[in-house]
């Protein structure tokens, strides 16, 4: 039978960077049952050996605290891995061992990567290996994991641990006089009982009820309630004992000893340094300037513009190949299907969903790649550590400035790729708060709506409104996740007790691994999710059809005009020349009316028409009438089908977003609509429900479909709020004389 | 020698931690890093707002914010 091996670690300790370099491509990413924490695995065939190999999640220590040591502890009780490789940083070794001490004390079967040994000796730091491992009592297997160096030796130790029969029994460690008569004293009542027995060693169960372990003691209450209580008792006694003579708790004074020892360890002459250690590595070197007062945000900027940039700009070649194959598909359909709804499905619901679906690749995988390697150089946790003070007054963390940004913070962005960079954030109810308001900022999809009114009704001010506009998105988002994190997501800040990792060059390797596979996971979950959406708006857009008599009503048009014109001219048109004489123009023109009515009348007829004509008792108040709500309800499909929804109801032919300078003029002439108008319709539109694109995505990233509706709901009631405060405050100053 | 708030630390300050008076997830959190009495501590510097303030520890830095440095008493070296 293939055995698990599970690779566990501090982060940033090379974790991921090993298991890249024992598995290969041969992995997939998936997630923990019910949770969205990520989970890696992979195979790995060395000497002859066929394991199957678990990255949990890195972390510093097994509390209930954080669901990513949930997890890793779950895993390592529930899965019980033949063998658990712990990945410690040999330049960091003390904090490393924390975490070791504490697998020790589970009695899972153990043994040490010491990686980046040759960073401790560049730092004059010498570890007896072998000393370190009789000290630990399991191999310690020296490795660079970056160049591949020692995996070899370490494949064979942890092939060597598996076929060993006898495992060691948990580790002990005396917690001081106080706290172990107290543990003795539970885990005696434990093993008698047979309390948890199976799952964890009697003894850890009974460390785990001092710290006040949440996620055990629930356990153990559901398990047997009464005895559940004794223990809690007994746990009770040691905290207000310790609480009356030392003024702490079990909790602390068991950190206190679990760092004395391996203090006590160290002091054997584990690790010995050369030369002057007080001296400035590369990387503090490097902080120096990066978090310098004023070099810092400059440089910031600099590096978060030109993620901005590589994410747009030079995704904008291989969005266009993927607009151009789906265009040729589309005309590929619309040239040899029959005419009809069967066609119509497949141009408008399936190859443009389709083609909707795969348009945001380059994208994600542009924005995960530069998002990689500012992570894995070290620099996102800069950025975090220089921000945290402006986005923590919004109850954010410094982390969320990337998602925004990437949201279209700088006007132009995409909140698809942008939700997905709050995977960056590990902080559970910052990136909650940060998923639900990064869509109120100006995508890409938006400013052709802007762009329509702002020329029409702003056309001397265009530059400075287009910059209100941003302005505006970046206050409502801030102050909607201030008031998120009030309510629904309220809670204390999660602490700050974040690493600053040293500057690594990333590996080539391991950033087309992180990238190729998230991107892999937006089109294999999110993908066919969207398609089936793509569909269902399409058919709320085209049924019910125009009834038969409409449909003869247009017909009957189009012959007459055709009967009233010379024959000459209907015999041009029907040669489909490229160039028309002026009076077969006249001709075309008359017809192309005729097409547009039709198709605003079927627009209006279609269940999408309806609900907006059915609205605009209620939109009024906002200043929108049915055609404006029409392609507000398009516009969940994408934004900037708003714009040629609008077009089809002002029964214009095709409106390209691109070009909207008739469709501009057209709404500047119309006595219904006025600059008032179109600040509420610009307000609407930054606030409004996201795209549902973009709501797959927050479903998917928080885990729940409730928040994926909770975003719908709560942007589309904050978006017509804000209008009509807009509009009504308006129309009764009558400033814009509304 | 000194005893002092973490907050009140100058930047290349050094000093060892003598108490950290906060209990709960915040407290666990700071003393799985490492930060428990008898370590010693630099204040390798300050974000561009002063706050948050990364600290150097056992050959690596970390990052608290001042809120949370509140807790921590350090006796300070010269």
């Amino acid at each position: 039978m293939e055995k698990t091996v599970a690779l566990a670690g501090n982060p940033n300790s090379g974790k991921t960077t090993l298991f890249n370099e024992l598995t290969g491509a041969r992995q997939h990413v998936g997630n923990y049952p019910g949770v969205t924490v990520e989970k890696k695995e992979g195979v790995c065939l060395e000497n002859g050996a066929r394991l199957k190999v678990v990255d949990l999640p890195g972390t510093y220590s097994l509390t209930a605290y954080s669901l990513e040591e949930v997890v890793a502890r779950d895993f390592l009780v529930r899965e019980k891995p033949a063998t658990v490789i712990n990945i410690v940083d040999a330049s960091n070794l003390e904090r490393n061992l924390y975490l070791t001490v504490q697998f020790m004390e589970l009695g899972v079967p153990l043994c040490i990567a010491l990686n980046m040994m040759d960073v401790a000796e560049n730092r004059g730091i010498d570890i007896d290996v072998e000393k370190l491992s009789h000290l630990m009592g399991m191999p310690v297997l020296p490795i660079v994991a970056r160049n591949g160096r020692g995996k070899r030796e370490l494949v064979a130790a942890a092939s060597g641990l598996i076929r060993t029969p006898e495992k060691s029994p948990p580790l002990v460690i005396s917690y001081g006089a106080d706290i172990d008569l107290a543990l003795a004293e539970m885990e005696g009542k434990i093993t008698g009982a047979g309390f948890l027995a199976g799952a964890y060693p009697a003894r850890w169960v009974a460390l785990k009820y001092l710290e006040k372990d949440k996620q055990i003691r629930e356990l153990g209450h559901a398990s047997d309630a009464a005895f559940a209580a004794e223990l809690e008792e007994v746990a009770e006694r040691l905290a207000h004992h310790l609480e009356t003579t030392l003024q702490t708790d079990p909790e602390a004074m068991i950190v206190d000893h679990r760092y004395g020892y391996i203090r006590s360890l160290m002091q054997q002459g584990v690790v010995s340094y050369r030369g002057d250690q007080s001296r400035l590595h590369v990387s503090d070197k490097i902080d120096k300037v990066v978090t310098n007062r004023f070099l810092g945000p400059l440089i910031m900027a600099g590096v978060v513009f030109g993620l901005y940039h590589f994410t747009f700009t030079y995704s904008e070649v291989p969005v266009g190949w993927v607009e151009d194959f789906f265009g040729w598909l589309g005309a590929l359909a619309e040239a040899h299907l029959p005419d009809g709804l069967f066609k119509s499905m497949m141009i408008s619901g399936v190859i443009d969903g389709v083609g909707g679906v795969l348009g945001f690749v380059p994208l994600i995988l542009f924005m995960f790649f530069g998002i990689a390697l500012l992570e894995d150089s070290g620099y996102l946790a800069r950025v975090a550590f220089m921000l945290d003070r402006v986005f923590r007054v919004f109850g954010l963390h410094g982390s969320s400035v990337m998602p925004f940004i990437i949201s279209g913070g700088i006007a132009g962005g995409c909140a698809v790729p942008g939700v997905m960079a709050a995977r960056t954030l590990k902080s559970p109810k910052e990136r909650l708060a940060t998923l639900l308001t990064v869509p109120f900022m100006n995508c890409g999809a938006k400013l052709p709506v802007f762009a329509l009114l702002v020329a029409a009704f702003f056309g001397d001010h265009r530059a400075s409104v287009m910059f209100l506009i941003t302005v505006i998105s970046w206050i409502g988002a801030l102050l909607a996740a201030r008031l998120l994190r009030s309510t629904l997501i309220r809670g204390a800040a999660t602490p700050f007790v974040m690493e600053l990792p040293p500057y690594r060059l990333p590996t080539f390797r391991g950033l087309l691994i992180h990238t190729w596979e998230r991107t892999w996971q937006y089109i294999k979950k999110a993908g066919t999710v969207i398609l089936g959406i793509s569909i269902l708006l399409w058919a709320m857009m085209t049924f019910p059809g125009l009834p038969e008599e409409r449909l003869a009503g247009f017909e009957r048009q189009r012959q007459e005009i055709l009967a009233s014109a010379p024959a000459s001219s209907v015999a041009e048109l029907a040669t489909e020349a490229e160039e028309l004489s002026a009076e077969t123009q006249a001709l075309r023109d008359r017809l192309l009316e005729v097409d547009a009515a039709a198709a605003e009348a079927a627009l209006r007829n279609s269940l999408a028409g309806r609900i907006g004509t059915s609205l605009e008792g209620v939109s009024r108040l906002a200043g929108f009438d049915w055609r404006t709500n029409i392609a507000l309800l398009g516009g969940f499909a994408a934004k900037e089908v708003v714009v040629s929804t609008l077009g089809t109801a002002y029964s214009m032919s095709e409106v390209d977003p691109e070009e909207t300078a008739a469709l501009s003029a057209r709404l500047a002439a119309n006595p219904a609509w006025d600059p008032l108008v179109a600040w509420s319709l610009i307000l609407f539109t930054i606030f409004y429900a996201p795209c549902f694109v973009t709501v797959v995505c927050i479903a998917r990233e928080s885990g729940s479909w409730k928040w994926g509706a909770f975003s719908m709901i709560f942007n589309t009631a904050l978006a017509f709020a804000l209008s009509v405060t807009v509009y009504q405050l308006g129309s009764l100053s009558g400033y814009w004389g509304g | 020698m000194a005893i002092i708030n973490m907050r009140k630390m100058a930047v290349d300050q050094a000093g060892t931690i003598v108490d950290i008076k906060v209990g709960g997830e915040l407290g666990r959190r700071i003393r799985d890093m490492g930060l428990v009495p008898g370590t010693r501590v630099k204040v390798q510097g300050r974000a561009p707002l002063n706050d948050p303030v990364a600290l150097r520890l056992m050959g690596f830095t970390l990052t608290l914010r001042n809120n949370e440095a509140d807790h921590i008493d350090v006796e300070v070296e010269g």
